[in-house]
């Protein structure tokens, strides 16, 4: 089976239209979406409605702490995400946020967990950005695979038992192997907000007979999301970061 | 897992006969009904207990021979799943072990540059699929009528994929004989570590010793760091210098300093002619008892000496250009924008080399003039010429070599020089179309057409047009 898997949308429609137009090449058998359909961006209705349609198709889409913020309000955001946040509510309608609480905090396949953050208390949302977390994310669960987001920092860490895991930085578009004697977590990179200096969007490519993984980069018009930022006069840094994605 | 044995069947492979096994696997050849080759099944032993490295060099070995392809590598048939039955099922390599062939060494000067090239073309072949074998050895090498092929590689780093086994341990993996520097202090990220290792072959063959012996620690392998091995001429002293050179520039700490390019070291043994030998080597004396302590408790210091890695050199641009021009006219303005484009190639990388190649046109139905009407050699004249037209390169002579080539076809001989020194490069001119230029211009359509590098095609602006 091949699954596309994109997460970190942050209501970004020229990186989400960008990386759907990829996916729709690619063909995959699943689209699974790991949550944060909204914040930081100027679209989070087009990102909500999307996610909607695609879920209707048959998509898995989970909770992200953005969505979590957009239907609760914000608490605990660094003050940029917080003022983004307050924005996005006065956006969305009630059917919007209805939508956003129907979705869970992970879901299952065959062989996979998939989560927003961590296996590890996903409500609370902890980064797996070291060997560390992600040790902590795999003994959270018996999946040999836990597929996440959260950091816009594509990793994939390989474990043997009763050793920290190894972490690697996926090479886009190279293939990376899963080995049937580990366990893996895969950090899939952010659609609409990249922050591993690489500015284009990111998903991933999960093919399970191949056992193999790909980040896929898709560039898309930065300049566009940036000007709408500053129109809806959402900090400015916001749209700064998209062009280095930084 | 049952334990193999002759007639087990694993995965549709009928194990038929017990090869030549290591410690860490045992080697069977074996039938498949949907295969009519021969093949091999090597079979990892993990017993309970197995050390945890056999586990991940057999994973590591399996992820990156599957990716590999070529008549250098024995051809990737299928892995078994490691969780269940593993095993890695090849194309069995009919050949001579090199192995068996140094038990003779020192061997003929001439045998060991054949030898020397046929590897490094095969090391030239792995690099370029960006595997680095990082346990080259004579074991590991068999020697086939078609070339050499590369055994074994449960030690290999693929550049884009992860180093799981180089994450397990930052010990030192490889065979102590042969590893190079860098290894020892647990760097696998350069395929230069395979060049040392291919000048410790080249070492033992041409003389009949290891440059470094067999040292059985860590501090016994890290001697290499300090300690030159005697030259060859001082142990058989008939020893070619250049062949010294080669050997010697293959085994230099430095990576700074050390052929970066596996296809340069088959270069060099095929031309010997070329090869300058350097008149100011690093000292094989023992350097004094204080530098020594100093330097075994400065780690800092050890990773200065080997230098920075090979691999940033090999990315800055080409290793050999070829530069093809015609030198027979006078002030060309041509030959003159070929010579910027070479420059400008050149300096993408310091220890780039430059072939500049000119072809003399043979007449298939006259006899071809050999001297001019003032009864000169038209060669000389041509070879002047060459030489006058790179000379405001300001090359270093062990940066360039000339040749003038006398052929019925300029574009056959480009191509043939091309692909007979694996040049990564060409430079050459296309004249513009008017009648006279018309087969000229040809020599450029037909190199772009056939060549298996990279060309760049330099024409004068505005000069297309007729």
């Amino acid at each position: 089976m091949r699954i596309a898997v994109l997460t970190d949308l942050h209501a970004n429609r020229e990186a989400t239209e960008a990386a759907l137009a990829a996916v729709e090449r690619l063909a995959p058998d699943r689209i699974a979406l790991l949550g944060d359909l909204v914040g930081y961006g100027p679209d989070p209705v087009y990102a909500i409605e999307t996610a909607e349609r695609m879920v209707s198709d048959g998509a898995l889409c989970l909770l992200g702490n953005h969505d979590e913020a957009a239907i609760t309000g914000p608490s605990g955001m660094t003050p940029h995400a917080h003022d983004a946040i307050l924005w996005t509510r006065e956006q969305l309608s009630a059917a919007h946020l209805a939508f956003l609480a129907t979705l869970p905090l992970s879901a299952e396949l065959p062989g996979m967990l998939l989560v927003h953050a961590s296996a590890r208390t996903p409500g609370k949302w902890p980064y797996v950005s070291q060997e560390k977390a992600a040790a902590e994310c795999l003994a959270a669960t018996d999946a040999p695979l836990v597929l996440c987001g959260h950091t816009h920092v594509p990793m994939i860490y390989y474990a043997l038992p009763g050793r920290e895991p190894v972490r690697f930085s996926p090479l886009p578009h190279v293939a990376a192997p899963l080995s049937a004697i580990r366990r893996h977590v895969v950090v899939v990179g952010a659609v609409g907000q990249p922050r591993d200096g690489n500015p284009a969007a990111c998903f991933a490519l999960l093919d399970t007979e191949r056992a193999e993984i790909s980040m896929i980069r898709v560039p898309y018009d930065t300049q566009e999301t940036a000007r709408k930022i500053g129109v809806h006069g959402l900090p400015d840094w916001l749209g700064l970061r998209l062009h280095i994605g930084r | 897992m049952e334990t193999p044995r002759i007639g087990s069947v694993i995965d549709g492979f009928t194990l038929t006969e017990r090869l030549r096994s290591g410690a860490m696997a045992t080697l069977w050849r074996a039938t498949h009904p949907d295969h009519d080759r021969p093949l091999v099944l090597k079979i990892p032993i993990l017993d309970p207990g197995t050390d945890v490295s056999v586990i991940v060099g057999y994973e590591t070995e399996a992820m990156i021979h599957k990716r590999l392809s070529g008549r250098h590598v024995p051809r990737f048939v299928s892995a078994g799943d490691l969780a269940r039955i593993p095993y890695i099922a090849m194309e069995f390599v009919a050949g001579t072990p090199l192995a068996e062939t140094m038990r003779a060494a020192p061997l003929p000067v001439e045998e060991v540059v054949r030898i020397g090239i046929t590897i490094a073309v095969a090391l030239a072949d792995l690099h370029r699929q960006n595997v680095a074998h990082l346990d080259l050895k004579p074991d590991n090498v068999m020697m086939t009528p078609a070339g050499a092929v590369l055994l074994d590689f449960g030690l290999s780093r693929h550049a884009e994929l992860p180093d799981l086994l180089g994450e397990e341990s930052s010990a030192p993996m490889g065979t102590a004989a042969y590893i190079a520097p860098e290894q020892v202090l647990g760097d696998r990220s350069d395929a230069a570590s395979d060049i040392f290792a291919l000048g410790c072959i080249l070492y033992q063959m041409t003389t009949g010793e290891e440059p470094f012996g067999r040292p059985a620690t860590v501090p016994g392998m890290k001697r290499r760091l300090y300690h030159a091995p005697r030259p060859p001429r001082a142990i058989r002293s008939e020893t070619p210098a250049w062949l010294e050179e080669i050997i010697l520039h293959c085994l230099e700490v430095d990576r700074g300093r050390r052929y970066a390019d596996a296809a340069k070291v088959a270069f060099d043994l095929r031309h010997p002619e070329q090869v300058v030998v350097a008149r100011h080597r690093r000292p094989t004396a023992t350097p004094g008892l204080a530098k020594r302590l100093l330097a075994r408790f400065q780690k800092r210091e050890e990773a200065a000496i080997l230098g920075p890695s090979a691999r940033a050199r090999r990315e800055a641009g080409p290793s050999i250009i070829l530069a093809a021009v015609d030198v027979s006219g006078e002030h060309d303005r041509l030959a003159q924008a070929i010579l910027a484009e070479t420059k400008r190639l050149l300096d993408a990388r310091e220890d780039s080399w430059l072939a500049c190649l000119t072809v003399l046109r043979t007449e298939i139905i006259r006899e071809t003039q050999s001297v001019d009407e003032h009864g000169r050699s038209v060669y000389i004249n041509r070879l002047v010429a060459l030489k006058d037209w790179a000379r405001p390169l300001h090359l270093r002579e062990d940066r360039v070599s000339y040749h003038v080539i006398e052929a019925v076809s300029a574009a056959d001989a480009i191509l043939t020089y091309a692909d007979h020194n694996d040049i990564d490069h060409i430079v050459l001119g296309a004249r513009s179309s008017s009648a006279v230029r018309r087969h000229l211009g040809s020599v450029s359509t037909k190199v772009v057409a056939e060549a298996h590098c990279s060309v760049s095609v330099i024409r004068l602006k505005g000069s297309a047009a007729s």
